[in-house]
This record gives structure tokens, sequence and C-alpha cells, in this order.
């Protein structure tokens, strides 16, 4: 069974359909890039996984999506339960106004986990795994505000992989940050990958080059093809993948 | 196309255009200070004189041409604990509820466009109604309990209108990276919508507390005491404050020649009350933003 099923999605905004029919497998501990110009869809996809899209007014969803077999849209699912398992970074670094300790701690404070050793044993454990230990170790009491801005995405990895989700979610997770961040941000993506399922966000084509294993080409609320990233990049079978990867529009 | 001919001495023009409008800002600016000075330095200058330990501690004596203003300075503190008591989780609570909870129709324009409503009731409408509600139909009679309603609806619409401000102001992001995490609703405001507000909300309790420390007519026919030398003991008793004495030995006093150096007196001490509680804010507000950087 696949990690990650969409049967035959479409979305809506009001009048607005923003995702047509599409179905796809994402299999599990791999890397899945989302391409596509700015409006295409692949954000909006995205946050179905965890449904993030929920808190829209006037949306409205058909179709399936389906993680470990189970539809996550069914009624007998508790949304708090699905996004423990299934985490998210945003775009924009959006730590709490909280020590460094706290953010991390904080998926698991409000999943009720009290122990204070587990709690510290495991907020060490992400921020080793964000690579981010080694910077803050001495000032796990300071404002997460006075890190940089990688310094906090990262803070939101560790945050977000802190609760042992099974599906990280990212959403342009490097597109504020400068080239150095954002290296260190794809090379943490190549070491989560056998941990969880990852799904990127990226307006970067070399990102997406770079990290995954999968790529899906998003186009006007269409998914246009989906493959393996090697062949998506150097033998697309579709015209419009080829002219945005090439740069010809987008 | 040819590149445009730009006006000779334009440029200096809006220079000068500019300079011009800033220096009538900044003495505009002054100005308002200035005119804040003046009344400070005359109430200071005209009650100094009064003000002593005895002036502060001790009850009014021979028909309040004498003695001191001690059980209005309670009073008014007392009003302002209460009114804080009824004031504060209600309106908090709504503020939350109408920029957190309600879906964006028509009942949140309907709560507000009430609150705005509200907040522009003439304070003696809302003495009436509160004599009507809580002195009468209530039974609470005269009483501080009565006042504190009073008051407290009073600074409701500001108290709402703060929070609902504040919380508006939060980035979606933050919010959404709480509820990522799988925590519920409840728990992302209670954990880090409401400590990010909290600054703000502060800063609009505190504004109401000032404004309820001077109010007069709320209170007119709903609790204060012309003359009520002990200290209250029940919530049921009245209370003599600071803006109603003042009022009281200003337009009906028993010899309103020697009582008004008291009546500056008393201005003063409810401005120093009204500073002292604008400062408590300030550290605060202070210490709450330090929490968040």
């Amino acid at each position: 069974m696949e990690k990650i099923e969409a049967k035959e999605v479409n979305f809506h905004y009001g009048d607005f359909h923003a995702l047509k029919n599409i179905s796809m497998e994402i299999p599990r501990n791999k890397v899945v890039a989302f391409i596509g110009p700015s409006g295409c869809g692949k954000s909006t996809f995205l946050r179905l996984f965890n449904r993030m899209n929920d808190l829209v007014p006037g949306a409205r969803l058909s179709g399936k999506i389906l993680i470990d077999g189970k539809d996550i849209y069914a009624p007998d699912v508790q949304v708090d339960e699905l996004r423990k398992d299934v985490g998210m970074v945003f775009q924009r670094p959006n730590p709490f106004p909280k020590s460094i300790f706290e953010n991390v701690a904080y998926g698991l404070r409000v999943n009720g986990i009290k122990d204070k050793e587990f709690i510290a044993g495991k907020v060490e454990e992400a921020l080793k795994g964000a690579a981010l230990w080694n910077e803050v170790k001495e000032k796990l009491n300071a404002s997460a505000y006075a890190l940089s801005g990688g310094q906090q995405q990262r803070l939101c990895i560790a945050r977000a992989m802190a609760v042992s989700p099974s599906v990280l979610l990212m959403d342009e997770p490097a597109s504020a940050l400068d080239p150095i961040s954002t290296a260190k941000i794809e090379e943490l993506i190549c070491e989560m990958r056998d941990k969880v399922t990852i799904v990127i966000v990226t307006h970067n084509m070399q990102q997406a080059s770079r990290v995954s294993d999968k790529t899906a080409f998003f186009y006007m609320g269409e998914m246009i093809e989906y493959d393996d990233t090697k062949l998506i990049f150097t033998n697309p079978r579709k015209e419009a993948t080829q002219n945005y990867i090439t740069g010809r529009f987008g | 196309m040819d590149r445009p001919t730009y006006p000779e001495g334009y440029s200096a023009r809006k220079r000068r255009a500019q300079a011009a409008a800033f220096a009538v800002c900044r003495i505009l600016s002054l100005l308002i200070v200035l005119i804040l000075f003046a009344i400070l330095g005359f109430i200071v200058i005209k009650g100094a004189g009064v003000i002593s330990w005895d002036f502060l501690t001790k009850a009014p004596s021979d028909g309040m041409t004498s003695g001191g203003i001690f059980p209005a300075i309670v009073g008014t503190l007392l009003l302002m604990l209460g009114s804080a008591v009824v004031a504060f989780p209600v309106g908090i609570m709504s503020g939350i509820y109408m920029n957190e909870y309600a879906s964006k129709g028509w009942v949140v324009k309907f709560i507000r466009l009430m609150t705005n409503n509200l907040s522009g009731v003439p304070s003696i409408v809302f003495g009436l109604f509160g004599m009507a509600l809580f002195v009468k139909y209530l039974g609470f009679g005269d009483s501080i309990l009565a006042g504190s309603l009073t008051l407290g609806l009073l600074s409701l619409p500001l108290v709402i209108r703060t929070t609902e401000e504040a919380l508006k102001d939060i980035p979606a992001g933050i919010r959404e990276g709480s509820l990522a995490l799988g925590a519920t609703k409840l728990q992302t405001i209670w954990k880090v919508v409401l400590p990010m507000g909290m600054p703000r909300i502060i800063t609009g309790l505190i504004l109401s507390l000032g404004r309820v420390s001077g109010e007069t007519a709320p209170i007119l026919f709903t609790c204060a005491a012309y003359f009520f030398p002990q200290l209250p003991t029940s919530i049921l008793d009245q209370c003599m404050a600071l803006p109603y004495h003042l009022y009281v030995i200003s337009t009906s006093g028993t010899d309103i020649e020697a009582q008004q150096p008291i009546a500056y007196g008393t201005a003063l001490v409810l401005i120093v009350i009204v500073l002292i509680i604008n400062l408590l804010a300030g550290l605060l507000r202070k210490h709450f933003e330090k929490g968040l950087s």
C-alpha cells in the first residue's frame, strides 16, 4: 500500500476550481516534489494532506485522500490526531513567541505528554535531527525570535519532527531563506527521508531535482505529469513540463 | 519615446512643501504637549498645597471643608477593581469569540456594530440604565456592586474592541503552525495567540481602567455617596469616589470657597492614580513583550 493516495481530487474555493481531478500515489519514505507556477494549485493540494484547508471558508472537496489506506476526510477522523501524524513546515518560519526549548516541546505538550525527561530527550533528538543542536544547546531558554531566519526554519522542522510524524509536508520551506540556509534545509530533507515521507512544494526546480525521488508538475489546477524526478528533468513526456523546467514560462 | 522634460525647480519646491508640512505637524504636536502640561501644572500648583499624609489617609471632616479624602480614594480603587472583575473576563472572552471562533458572517458584524454603538452611549445613560437594572430591578441598591457593574458595562466595548484588534494582528501563520502540530483551536488560542496579544490587550484594559476611574455619571445614581466617611465593609455598601467627590465639593458643598483647595487636591490625586496605572501598564506591557522577543 502506498503511503498517500489521492483519488480524483477536485477542490473549489467558492466558484474557483483550484484542483482538477487529481489522482496520484506517494510512496512511503520517499521525497516527492510538487512544482509549477504560482497559483497552479500545488500548495492547495499539499494542504489537503493535513486538512489545513478545512479552515478556508467556502472550500469544497470531492474525491478521496488516503493515508496508510485510511480516508483522512472520513467523518470519524479527528483532525488533531491526523495532524499529529502529518507534520507541516511552512513557507515563512513561524516559531512561537516562546523559548527554543518550548517551541520544540510544544507539539508534545499539546498532545498530552507531561514526562519532563522524555520531553527533554525528544527536544534534543529533534534539534539534533534538524542540525540545530550545536548552535542552540547553550541557549535553549532563549527566545526563538533571537535566531536567524534559517535557524528559525530548522527550529520549525525540529518542532514538526519532535511529534514523530510519518509524513512531513513542506510548503516552499526555503523560499524565504538565503542560499546557505537553503542548502542546510535540503541536506536535512535528504537525511530525514528514511524516517518520514516528505512532500515538498517548491518554486525552485534545482531544489526539486536535488532533493526529490519523484516530481509532480502542476499547471492551472491540473497535475500535468508525475514521474521519477530524473525522468521529469531529463525526459519529460509533456510539452508543458518541458517548457516549464526549461524556463520558457512560469 | 522622448525623455520627459522635468519642470524647473520642482524638486526644490517639493522639498520646501515637505519641510513646511512637517513643521506644522511638529508645532501642533508640541502644542498638545504644552496644553497637557498646562493642565497638569495648573492642577499641581492649585492642589499640591493641600496634599499631606492626613489628606491621603483621613476622612473629610467639618462638613467636608477640612480633613482628607481617604474614603474617596478607597472607593475609586474599589470601583476600578470591581469594574475590572466585571469587564475583563467578559470583554476578553467576547473579543476572543469574535476574532477566533465566530464565522465571519453577519453575527460578528452585528455584534461589532452593537459594540460600537454601546461605546457611543453617553455615560449618564449607562448611569440611568444601571440604576434601573442593578439598583432597582435586581435590588442591589446604591452599592459598590451596582456601581461596578455599571462601570463594567461602560468599559466593555473598549475591552472587546482592543482584544479583537490585538488578536486580529497576529499572523495566521502562527495559528497554522500550532494547529499543524495537532493542537486544538482552544490550545492554540490559550498557549500562542493570547500570549502574543497580551501586550496590546493589557493596554486596552488599562485604558479602560483609566476611563472608569474618572467617570462620574455612571456612579451618580448607582453607587456614589455624597458623604460616607467610614470605609465600606461589603460590596452592598455605598462608597465615595474621587470624581464624584470633586463634583460635589465644587458644586454643592457647604462652603465652596473653603473647599476649593480640597477640590484641586482631589483632582491631583485622581490624576496621579491614573498616571500610576498607566505607568504600571507600561511596565506590564514591557514585561510581556520581553517574554515575546
